[in-house]
């Protein structure tokens, strides 16, 4: 499974996708993150009088996190659509297949390989709001939560790309379902605004509600249960869905 | 390894139907068949990347379906594509691969350097896959596949796209693996299978038509050629004893049938010393696999 999991990694830093995402994404945090800052320099006056006023935490880190999170969604289809598809195309996925290695374990090893790149992302991303830190007192309780709910919320991405690249020999065409996917998803809540239970029920499967709890930092095992019940599900189709394709083609 | 009614459908169209044989340690199997007769099927059944419809396929006595990880432990499998990642070294693939099959970190390392060794690859291990030529990457598959020494070594096509110094070789190193493995072998080239293999196993729209030990081919012989400087009217050689019938080749060669249990060489030798013939040449031809198979698949095409 570590084998695995150290080969797509491996594989991961030699192809220059995944630098150009690291650069993209780390820029525009940068550059926002710098926004927001200088946001909260003109507000500062006028928060200086306010009981229980919001502090920066809550207004630089935890809006940082949130466009974070938008970030990481549009990039993460990108990265897992290589996982299953490029094998296929490759011709590759013959090797897995006759080694004496269970299904489980390859897509374990995949998840884990392309979760341990994810997670360096956040780490990276965690070090700009942690740079505050030397000129400000930070809550860290907050930060903390908001940086797990991105972790979280990754990992459930990352479980559904997986689960969409098993489906087609197209990097391509895994990728744009998979973003498909993932909009539906964390969009779902738009339509539950204003609306009755129904809409209510629908709202509770959207992917970002979740981290908005998370980012205000109200920690529910509800919520943490939520994202991991979410990506074992899709693991779990993406085994079924491998197990199958040796009697399909 | 024994293979029990092995049968695999795409759709309703059988493509593999109820194969049976069995491989013992020291046997190349040669599997030959027309294209799209089911020897990729066949060979990716036996590797355990396609689930088979029915049958059971056993190795060292797993079952490779019950007990998938033990089983797959005893084979080495090469597909028709070596399954190599573009963006890895030589080395780094075939230590992944080692990995992969259960090696740990010091024996994958020898294990990596003796099957570059074998298969000739110590010049390119810093190599990228994907900038190797066809035959350095199929050599890299055969490593791949021989890397934990298994017992049951599964090939598919392993010599296509070499040139004919690096099919030598190939084909020398496969010989040799033959020794202490049971080696599995598909391809549609006749050559391949008499040169190297002890077994051969035709296979047609997904039937075993024919299963013979090499050997057996070649131990009776059905007709001699012959080449004479001066020769007599062919009427004449179908008169000699033991001859069926004569064909003449053109350049005083001449092609003699003759029955399986005897071999009319003596009287050849004789009648053209007495009568002048001048013999120059005098070859036993045996029963060749070119023959058998032509006779097979097409035959089977003409009464459908």
């Amino acid at each position: 499974m570590f084998t695995i999991a150290g080969r797509e990694l491996r594989s991961l830093f030699l192809s220059p996708l995944a630098w150009t995402l690291l650069a993209v994404i780390q820029g525009l945090l940068a550059w926002i993150f710098l926004l927001l800052i200088d946001d909260f320099r003109n507000l500062r006056g006028r928060l200086v009088g306010l009981e229980n006023a919001p502090g920066v935490t809550d207004l630089v880190a935890a809006p940082l996190l949130r466009i974070a999170a938008w970030c990481l969604l549009a990039l993460t289809p990108l990265l897992t659509m290589r996982l299953f598809s490029e094998e296929r195309r490759a011709r590759t996925l013959d090797l897995l297949l006759s080694a004496p290695v269970g299904m489980t374990e390859i897509v374990l090893g995949k998840y884990l390989g392309i979760l341990t790149f994810l997670f360096g992302v956040i780490a990276l991303i965690a070090l700009m709001p942690l740079s505050l830190a030397s000129g400000t007192s930070l809550d860290f309780g907050k930060l903390l939560a908001g940086l797990l709910g991105l972790g979280l919320l990754t990992t459930s991405f990352a479980a559904a790309g997986l689960y969409m690249s098993t489906l087609t020999a197209q990097p391509g065409v895994a990728a744009i379902s998979t973003l498909g996917l993932l909009l539906f998803l964390c969009t779902l809540d738009v339509a539950g605004i204003g609306r009755e239970t129904a809409a209510n029920a629908l709202s509770y499967l959207s992917l970002l509600r979740h981290h908005d709890a998370l980012l205000l930092g109200a920690f529910d095992s509800a919520d943490v249960a939520y994202y991991l019940l979410f990506s074992i599900a899709f693991l779990g189709l993406a085994i079924r869905r491998l197990d199958d394709s040796r009697l399909r083609d | 390894m024994q293979v029990e009614q092995l049968t695999r459908r795409y759709g309703d169209i059988p493509v593999v139907d109820t194969v049976s044989f069995t491989l013992a340690k020291g046997q190349i199997v040669g599997f030959l068949g027309p294209n799209g007769a089911g020897k990729s099927t066949t060979m990716r059944m036996l590797a355990g990347v396609l689930a088979p419809n029915a049958g059971r396929i056993v190795i060292d006595g797993n079952d490779l379906l019950d007990q998938p990880r033990r089983a797959k432990r005893a084979i080495g499998y090469l597909p028709e594509q070596p399954p190599l990642y573009r963006e890895l070294t030589v080395d780094e693939q075939l230590r992944y691969s080692a990995r992969l099959h259960g090696l740990g970190h010091a024996a994958s390392c020898t294990a990596v350097e003796r099957a570059k060794e074998r298969c000739g690859l110590t010049e390119v291990g810093r190599r990228l896959n994907g900038n190797l030529s066809e035959g350095y990457r199929q050599r890299v598959g055969i490593a791949q596949a021989i890397l934990h020494d298994p017992p049951v070594i599964i090939l598919d096509e392993p010599t296509t796209g070499l040139d004919p110094i690096q099919l030598r070789e190939i084909r020398k190193l496969i010989r040799e693996l033959g020794e202490n493995h049971g080696v599995i072998l598909s391809t549609h080239l006749l050559a391949e299978v008499q040169a190297m293999c002890s077994h051969v196993q035709i296979m047609n729209a997904g039937r075993l038509v024919y299963a013979s030990p090499l050997a057996a081919l070649q131990q009776q012989s059905t007709s001699l050629r012959i080449g004479l400087n001066a020769p007599p009217p062919i009427s004449n050689l179908v008169e000699l004893p033991g001859v069926e019938h004569a064909e003449a080749l053109g350049d005083g060669r001449f092609r003699l049938f003759h029955a399986p249990d005897f071999v009319p060489y003596r009287a050849v030798v004789e009648q053209s010393c007495t009568k002048g013939w001048d013999l120059w040449e005098l070859t036993p031809e045996y029963a060749d696999l070119e023959r058998i198979f032509v006779e097979l698949t097409l035959g089977e095409k003409a009464t459908e």
